[in-house]
């Protein structure tokens, strides 16, 4: 069992009168992979921000390894950041920009403890042979690798990083979240990781932490986040959910549309009224006689990968992601098995996500590529 | 968590003391009623009657004035379609074509008046004229191009480029295009440029001095004259009133940049959406 | 017709070449009028300073320049003290007023225009009435009683004759202080405007990484802000190097700088601008190799930085 290595307890932060943190209470693990999901203005950064001691909570504590921190300035704290613009130094190069921190440390570290230290991240980060080049001259690719370097080399216990792949083209990034979490595990450092990208979220982390208006929504695993969502905001931020209004009869039995299904869940009092998650890969379309609940198809978009299928039942709409194709027009039948429903209490959020009414082919472009990503004080 | 930078605050304040302390004394004693300039004896108002009666300073204060107006009006039009022009040439032109245009801005002045003052008198000499105030403009307008140039350039590389070719698609001709989309875009960066040439025509001492001659006079020319004699604190009234009027020059063009400043940031958070 | 997305300003069709030239064309009147007033002035002063008053070829305008070898030394002296006592000043001043919030920056920064552009010759002015013999500065000390003072402890000595008053005008001393007063701003400004412009998040990876805010101004601002001060030096040693309001002013012409030897030649009694000319190219020259070796150490920032 990891040691608890940083605790938030009840932080708050305002700007400007604006609540931006709303007492929140956090423990990250000793060499984690702690990622704080949200969309913009969640208050992600700010919670970022206050762990590396560049803004102070109103009120409430900040304890690192038992010690409380509050009081900490930036340059004293065993914690590295990795910006999101980088802010590498312009006038040294790349050797001298890792070799920073290595140089700031007192006692003094010797010459060749640096230049062995220096060598050792460069080559972490695969940029061995680039010591003398100025750092204006790299793509942002090698810069962010810099910021990495120069971060890391100092052996801090914890690394921040704010959103650091968000200027980079996708191919790339790709490949950077599967150095970062290599890198993570080899040098065994706790990473916390700031992202507003659910799919990032979802393939680096060990833990993720979803927030939404300065507070925590949900904390989980991947797995746990996307299968057992806590919320509509948290069904509906991690991937695409239908949810649909229901009524929980009695444990394993959901009501809807005026139907009885079979769900694995339980634990809810006789017919309370819940939230009901289903995912568009989880329903099947079979032939309106066999079908469960039936409704029209009314737009069909290629992706590739699959349809994306919305039908509507009943006024509200659903969406389908599948292999089979339906014309727009035809009416369908749908089943879901049970392990394909979620249940959810009611909550702030109910009635707000889930219907795929807006839906366009455009709507996922906009979604997944939010322009100038953190430029918000979160 | 940082210091509150006392030390450099108390610094900065004494610096600010420093530069003005003269100023201040220079007003101060512009309503003395004597002539001493170090010596308090009583409030007047008589120095600045004098100012206005007397004829030398009243007739430089307006060759100060329509020198400046004519040469920085002149430089604005030939600075701005020169900006143009240099912004549609490739680098290699540009680049020494802009270098020589910076001359008189690195100069030193006297070299500047100096020069011009060869060239006047040589070719005065063979073609029969005079130092005066058409030399004294000419002189002007070199002087002040340069910054209208500055000035104007960097809008126009801020110009989205697109808008030239929409300019072009929708029938206009290049002139067309300069006057009806380039001009109105970059005329913050033309008027703030006219505002420099024209602050620095009404301040240039030492160029006038070597340019005007002796039928001609600008109103430093006449300060410098007087300053030499030392003579009534006419001097500290038209320090005072000068400071006046720069004062709100410099005011006018701090609020025409913060309201640029604030309406530029308007346009950016409109053209990214509402958050 | 211009529905390739190349932008405008390459070299297409042959209509394109035209339209170029046409755009072009713009500059045409001024690169005239540079030649003319710009170009043709300066050639002037070179052909002036190697023609004798005949109108031949020679040099003996620069062979009696030794005499004049105190003037040079004394004005890039001076100009030197100058220039490094605004950057003593100017750069904690343009420190502070960086670290203020941006509306008080405003403010602090117009402050330091203001003066620059009133009348400089009225800004020297100002200190004549403050460093007289019986100017402001030598009242308030006699005052409060200095000049008693000293007197009263020298008493004894032999040969001692009683002041009244410290010579602060005529000196070169006098001449340093106008020229700090009138330049000081052109240090301030530039460097301001480059602090400012320093990346918070750099200052911030710096102070993640352990630096303290010393090592942060040593290590960070000081190396980022150096283009300011390389521009702030060009503005003040130039002109203080070839000034000769500021001598003339504040110390009546005893204090000869090369501004001073150069105005000379050009005005009434002594008219010779073939010998002006010589200084002047002589200076010329000098300005040139100070600013190229500044600009080694510099990056080339434009100089509308300031404007």
């Amino acid at each position: 069992m990891a040691k608890e290595l940083i605790r938030l307890e009840d932080c708050r932060k305002e700007f400007d009168g604006e609540v931006v943190l709303d007492s929140i209470s956090l423990a990250i693990k000793d060499k984690e992979f702690l990622t704080l999901l949200g969309p913009s203005g969640c208050g992600k950064t700010t919670t970022l921000r206050i762990i590396g001691g560049f803004l102070r909570p109103d009120s409430g504590k900040v304890v690192f390894d038992g010690v409380t921190i509050n009081d900490v300035p930036p340059h004293k704290r065993k914690i590295n950041t990795v910006f999101q613009k980088y802010a590498l130094f312009t006038h040294l190069n790349v050797y001298e920009n890792i070799a920073f921190g290595l140089r700031v440390q007192r006692p003094k570290l010797s010459e060749q403890e640096i230049e062995r230290r220096v060598h050792e991240s460069l080559e972490l980060v695969a940029l061995k042979g680039y010591e003398k080049r100025s750092v204006s001259q790299l793509s942002g690719g090698q810069q962010q690798r810099v910021a990495i370097a120069r971060a890391v080399v100092n052996k801090p216990q914890v690394l921040l990083l704010d959103e650091p792949l968000g200027a980079l083209d996708l191919k790339l990034r790709k490949d950077m979240q599967r150095e970062l979490k290599q890198i993570q595990q080899q040098v065994g450092i706790t990473f916390i990781y700031v992202t507003h990208d659910q799919e990032e979220a979802l393939t680096m982390s060990d833990t993720v932490v979803v927030m939404n208006k300065g507070e925590i929504q949900q904390i989980g695993t991947p797995l746990d986040i996307y299968n057992e969502p806590k919320n509509a905001f948290v069904a509906d931020f991690i991937g695409e959910s239908n949810i649909i209004d229901g009524v929980m009869v009695s444990d394993h039995i959901v009501r809807m549309y005026g139907r009885d299904f079979e769900c694995l869940d339980k634990g809810f009092s006789p017919n309370e009224p819940v939230d009901v998650v289903v995912r568009p890969e989880d329903i099947d379309i079979v032939p309106v006689s066999q079908g469960q609940i039936v409704g029209t198809v009314t737009d069909v978009t290629f992706k590739g990968m699959q349809y994306d299928i919305i039908v509507d039942f009943q006024g509200f709409k659903w969406l389908i992601q599948t292999t089979d194709h339906s014309p727009v027009g035809t009416r369908i039948g749908v089943k879901i098995d049970p392990d394909g429903f979620h249940i959810m209490k009611k909550s702030e959020y109910s009635g707000l996500y889930g219907d795929y009414s807006s839906y366009s082919a455009e709507y996922d472009e906009l979604s997944a590529d939010p322009e100038g990503g953190g430029q918000e004080d979160e | 968590m940082t210091k509150k930078y006392t030390g450099g605050k108390i610094f900065a304040a004494l610096t600010y003391v420093f530069l003005y302390a003269p100023i201040i004394v220079l007003i101060v004693f512009s309503f003395n009623a004597t002539k001493s300039r170090t010596i308090w004896s009583g409030f007047t108002l008589d120095w600045y009657r004098e100012l206005f009666h007397d004829s030398l300073i009243m007739s430089s204060l307006q060759t100060t004035l329509l020198v400046s107006v004519i040469a920085s009006l002149i430089a604005a039009v030939i600075g701005t379609f020169a900006a143009i022009g240099f912004y549609n040439m490739k680098k290699n032109w540009r680049s020494p074509l802009l270098l020589v245009n910076n001359i008189p801005v690195v100069n030193a002045d006297i070299i500047t008046g100096v020069s011009l003052s060869l060239l006047f008198v040589s070719a005065g000499a063979l073609m029969g004229f005079q130092l005066g105030f058409g030399t004294l403009l000419i002189a002007h307008i070199s002087f002040d191009i340069p910054y209208v140039i500055l000035s104007v350039m960097p809008k126009l590389y801020q110009l989205d480029r697109n808008l030239f070719e929409a300019a072009q698609d929708l029938g206009c001709t290049w002139f067309q295009t300069v006057y009806k989309v380039i001009i109105p875009e970059i005329m913050p960066g033309i008027i703030n440029g006219l505002l420099i040439a024209f602050t620095m025509s009404v301040d240039d001492f030492v160029i006038s001095y070597f340019t005007a001659g002796s039928s001609v006079q600008t109103l430093s020319m006449t300060i410098y004259a007087m300053t030499r004699r030392r003579i009534s604190p006419k001097i500290n009234a038209i320090s005072t009133l000068l400071f006046a009027v720069v004062l709100i020059l410099l005011v006018i063009v701090n609020v025409r940049e913060a309201r640029q400043h604030k309406a530029e940031i308007k346009k950016e958070k409109m053209l990214k959406g509402t958050n | 017709m211009s529905k390739n997305k190349l932008f405008s300003g390459t070299v297409g069709a042959v209509g394109g070449f035209f339209d170029r030239f046409r755009r072009q064309s713009f500059a045409y009147p001024y690169v005239l009028w540079m030649a003319l007033f710009v170009v043709i002035p300066i050639i002037l002063i070179g052909v002036y300073a190697f023609t004798s008053a005949q109108g031949t070829f020679t040099l003996e305008n620069f062979s009696g320049m030794t005499d004049y070898a105190p003037v040079f030394g004394r004005s890039l002296w001076l100009a030197f003290l100058a220039t490094v006592i605004c950057i003593l000043i100017g750069y904690p001043v343009a420190l502070a007023i960086s670290r203020a919030d941006s509306k008080t920056q405003r403010i602090l920064l117009m402050l330091i225009m203001l003066p620059m552009w009133i009348n400089f010759l009225l800004r020297t002015y100002a200190w004549m009435s403050l460093l007289e013999n019986t100017g402001l500065i030598n009242r308030l000390l006699a005052s409060i009683g200095v000049f008693d003072l000293i007197n009263s402890l020298h008493a004894g000595d032999a040969g001692y004759s009683p002041i009244t008053h410290f010579q602060l005008i005529n000196t070169n001393g006098a001449v340093i202080l106008g020229m700090v007063y009138n330049y000081l701003p052109f240090m301030i400004l530039p460097i301001e405007s480059v602090i400012v412009k320093i990346d918070p998040f750099v200052i911030e990876a710096a102070q993640d990484l352990g630096a303290n805010s010393g090592t942060v101004f040593r290590k960070v601002i000081l190396p980022l802000s150096l283009s300011g001060v390389i521009s702030g030096i060009t503005m003040v040693f130039v002109p203080a190097v070839s000034t000769f309001v500021i001598s003339k002013l504040l110390s009546n012409g005893t204090v000869m700088l090369l501004g001073d030897l150069i105005e000379m030649q050009f005005s009434g009694a002594a008219y010779n601008p073939h010998l002006g000319s010589a200084i002047s190219l002589i200076m010329m020259v000098i300005v040139v190799i100070c600013m190229s070796v500044m600009s080694k150490f510099g990056e080339g920032e434009e100089q509308a930085v300031v404007m």
